[in-house]
């Protein structure tokens, strides 16, 4: 399966990103830049982590508006999966591909720790090889990652399974609606999640819980 | 030329932890009586442009595509 890393100024997540894709395919991803209005053909395309245009305006404002997130949408409507992580979470949700918005954690500090997420939807490309409820380790290292919807659309997200990742065991660490810590859009082909599985898929990094979400988008074998 | 104010501010009922956090600390200073600090933004925009209604148009439709996000704000714009 062939990946590509989206990029853009102020992100600063990419070379994890890159290394974990690396890793667990076994070839590097292609990278697209900003300007970029034509995506290669690839299965999956990630959005990583970090400050896009420094957070003006709106965390991920700026960047849901370059020319590469035009391309993103089409790949998006024609099923190719894409997934973003914490700054490209909220980069997806400015861009409208997913539904919601992240805001100011509730404790109003960056937080930066071991969370502890629910698998809410094992039935996803990329929670397949996850079971249902099963808790995993995973880092967190956001300053605005409470999610909030209105009550319609979170109906409409629990009633459809689009909550593929949940807060669990009291370490909710931003004030999220519901515990949310991922979600699904599309056609369940497009992934927002305020955690970094990237960063939690080798022994060295005090844990591997992270690799099966790659290896099932990547088809890879555990 | 016109020259526009846009107002952008939280939606009711969207929690705001840095208008309560300001709150706090008015409180602190000293000042008695408030009830509630709601935080929000401001842009000041200039126009080349003499037609008001379609700056107005306009302006409307920068709120809706950039300036603010309409899950969790709404936006006021007002022609000086």
């Amino acid at each position: 399966m062939k990946s590509a890393v989206v990029l853009l100024p102020g992100l600063n997540r990419d070379r994890d990103m890159i290394a974990a894709l690396t890793q667990i395919s076994g070839r590097p991803p292609l990278t697209v830049w900003q300007t970029d209005t034509d995506i290669p053909d690839v299965d999956l395309i990630v959005i990583p982590g970090g400050f896009s245009y420094g957070d003006y305006l709106r965390c991920g404002a700026i960047a849901a508006r370059m020319p590469v997130m035009r391309a993103v949408a089409e790949k998006a409507a024609a099923g190719v999966m894409v997934m973003g992580v914490c700054n490209g979470f909220q980069i997806l949700l400015e861009a409208g591909l997913l539904p919601g918005a992240l805001m100011r954690n509730a404790s109003l500090k960056f937080v930066c720790r071991k969370v502890k997420l629910e698998i809410a939807n094992a039935d996803t490309v990329f929670t397949r090889r996850y079971a249902l409820g099963q808790i995993i380790d995973c880092p967190v290292a956001h300053h605005d990652g409470n999610y909030f919807a209105d009550a319609e659309t979170l109906a409409r997200l629990e009633g459809e399974g689009r909550i593929v990742f949940r807060y669990a065991e009291g370490t909710n660490p931003n004030g999220s609606i519901n515990d949310i810590a991922g979600i699904v859009g599309g056609a369940g082909n497009v992934l927002g999640m305020m955690p970094h599985p990237e960063n939690l898929i080798e022994t060295a990094h005090g844990g591997t819980d992270g690799r099966a979400l790659f290896e099932a988008a990547l088809e890879v074998a555990a | 030329m016109i020259k526009a104010r846009v107002t952008v501010t939280l939606r009711n009922g969207v929690l705001d932890p840095q208008g309560k956090a300001i709150e706090g600390a008015l409180t602190t200073l000293g000042f008695e009586g408030v009830g509630s600090v709601r935080q929000g933004k401001v842009f000041d925009i200039e126009l080349d442009s003499a037609d008001r209604s379609k700056a107005e148009a306009d302006l409307k439709a920068m709120c809706e595509k950039l300036l603010a996000n309409t899950v969790i704000e709404n936006y006021a714009v007002e022609l000086r």
